[in-house]
């Protein structure tokens, strides 16, 4: 980065089934006065908008930013939208960050939402393709064989995707902002019904409505003040084709990538101990394993185990998902971005009854289409 | 004036219509017309080798051109697979049903296949399948010409044979 680059607010609707109280616009715009109001900013000090979602068959609204422009603050500024289907939340933030970075804006609002009861996300996830059998039933459809090749690779024992829900919906109970906010044991988990075999409901995320905006700053700026911001240490964004001969769709290769060259930027050389927390996009219970080991916290088949000794609890050695992650909340457009901004909060010390006590090191970190787009960053209470 | 609604209105369900004409290309059409005759057809880069079904005309590994259309066995291997259990809107096939990646003999990558004549329960990665087609006479040239695939009752595949065609 050409220069220092800071989050100085960040601001975060509650999450829930259905908000027939506002339209998308209300719901955009309750995320970016609560980010502004953090900042101690107004629009005024705002140099441009970016904004990310999810396809817009997801609420069948085409380009939404254009009408939104309004409830964003954007008239007479620049607007931009990033499409990066599930990741975009991420991918957006990183967007934000880069266009301050480079010195072409001092601040910049970066915004994600999605509406998921106004569409149906498994509807617009499970398009019929004229060379393809329409087969794939959402997201979970798509993903749950590849949870099954992880398990048959690794040997993992049955219990290990519904204990991450059980540690999930133990974080979320802190979360007042978290959608699912209800303890699961291990047997309730085991008892909702299998839909994608091996992925049961309560293996599953929610739809959710929900927006998040943060306020990202040049380091400049930042030190001004009123708060002590998160420093945004690191961030890319990888990408990789879906149909490559021998791609890995359980630890893809642009995941991998994108990890080192965050950590490599930060100076982490040990992401298992260097980092304090992570909030990681598990959609599906069995993800938070895989991505242990996609990002290196844990080798190749050990990630599970992580998981099983209790090292990724909320207090334990490195708390995975503190706020509960996608697997309580999914807006999906905004869940990438609610990673990174929830990373953010953590490194502020100002994440609430679900702070991770001293944490000062973050991953956020999102994943999008058919694991093949990755967006993270680390984030530091440090300059 | 029209009165206003004693009610609160909260919502109203609209449907969103989005009719497109989808431009197969010349090795998709020829792919097309080969399933009514019972074949399948990939292409085969000119550098690796590697064999795409259905044919692309560059290889997203090694950018070089698949010149080459190959044809491709109508039988192959459950790499994995789910158990389909929650229906999606606008699609009738019965409940539950198996969703498995099938990597046919002589393919780099996987299709997606729907797997019957046996029990979701005995399906398993490294089972060997075969395409189940239309009769004679009813296909179309589209990707329902092959019904569904089969087990062919053949010793499972190793997993090193299908392991990175996931």
């Amino acid at each position: 980065m050409k220069r220092p680059v800071a989050v100085v607010g960040v601001g975060q609707t509650h999450h829930t089934t259905r908000r027939s109280d506002v339209n998308i616009a209300g719901l955009v715009r309750e995320a970016v006065d609560l980010a502004l109001r953090d900042a101690g900013l107004e629009h005024k000090d705002i140099d441009a908008v970016i904004i990310g979602k999810a396809p817009d068959m997801l609420e069948g609204v085409c380009q939404p930013e254009q009408f939104l422009a309004g409830a964003l603050g954007a008239h007479m500024k620049p607007l931009l939208r990033v499409h990066t289907a599930g990741s975009v939340g991420a991918s957006t933030a990183l967007t934000a960050v880069t266009h301050v970075a480079s010195g072409l804006y001092e601040r910049v609002l970066t915004v994600a939402f999605e509406k998921q009861s106004e569409g149906n996300a498994m509807w617009a996830l499970s398009p019929n393709m004229p060379f393809v059998a329409p087969l794939v039933a959402g997201a979970g459809g798509f993903f749950a064989p590849y949870c099954r090749a992880y398990i048959a690779r690794t040997g993992a024992p049955a219990h290990i995707g519904p204990l991450t829900v059980v540690n999930a919906r133990d974080n979320a109970t802190r979360n007042e902002h978290a959608h699912l906010r209800e303890p699961m044991s291990l047997e309730d988990v085991m008892n909702t019904p299998m839909l994608w075999e091996p992925l049961r409901f309560g293996e599953t995320c929610p739809s959710s409505d929900g927006a998040i905006a943060m306020i990202i700053s040049s380091g400049d700026l930042a030190k001004k003040g009123p708060r002590k911001p998160a420093w945004v240490k690191s961030g890319y964004s990888y990408a990789e084709a879906m149909w490559v001969p021998g791609r890995d769709q359980v630890s893809p290769k642009a995941g991998q990538v994108c990890a080192k060259h965050v950590y490599d930027k930060a100076g982490i050389t040990d992401p298992w101990n260097q980092i304090d927390t992570a909030e990681i996009y598990v959609p599906f219970s069995w993800f938070e394993a895989m991505w242990l080991e996609n990002l290196g916290f844990r080798g190749v088949g050990e990630g599970w185990k992580a998981i099983d000794r209790g090292d990724t609890k909320f207090g334990a050695h490195l708390p995975i998902n503190p706020s509960g992650g996608v697997l309580c909340s999914n807006p999906i457009g905004a869940s990438g971005m609610i990673r990174l901004g929830e990373a953010a909060l953590q490194v502020m010390g100002r994440a609430g009854a679900h702070q991770v006590e001293g944490a000062k090191t973050a991953l956020g970190h999102a994943y999008g289409g058919g694991a093949q787009y990755f967006a993270m960053w680390i984030v530091s209470s440090q300059e | 004036m029209n009165e206003p609604p004693k009610e609160g209105i909260k919502y109203v369900e609209t449907t969103v219509r989005l009719p497109y004409h989808y431009v197969a290309g010349d090795y998709k059409a020829l792919y097309l017309l080969a399933l009514k005759e019972k074949r399948i057809l990939g292409s085969k880069c000119d550098t690796t080798g590697k064999v795409f079904v259905p044919p692309i005309v560059a290889s997203p590994e090694s950018f070089a051109p698949c010149s080459q259309l190959v044809e491709v066995a109508d039988r192959g291997v459950v790499t994995t697979f789910c158990v389909v259990n929650i229906p999606v809107i606008g699609r009738n096939l019965e409940l539950p049903y198996v969703a498995a990646s099938v990597a046919l003999d002589g393919a780099a990558i996987s299709i997606f296949a729907l797997i019957q004549e046996c029990k979701p329960q005995d399906v398993h990665m490294g089972m060997r399948v075969e395409a189940v087609w239309k009769p004679d006479g009813e296909r179309q040239g589209d990707h329902e010409d092959i019904q569904y695939f089969r087990p062919t009752g053949e010793p499972d595949a190793p997993p090193e044979t299908y392991i990175n065609r996931l």
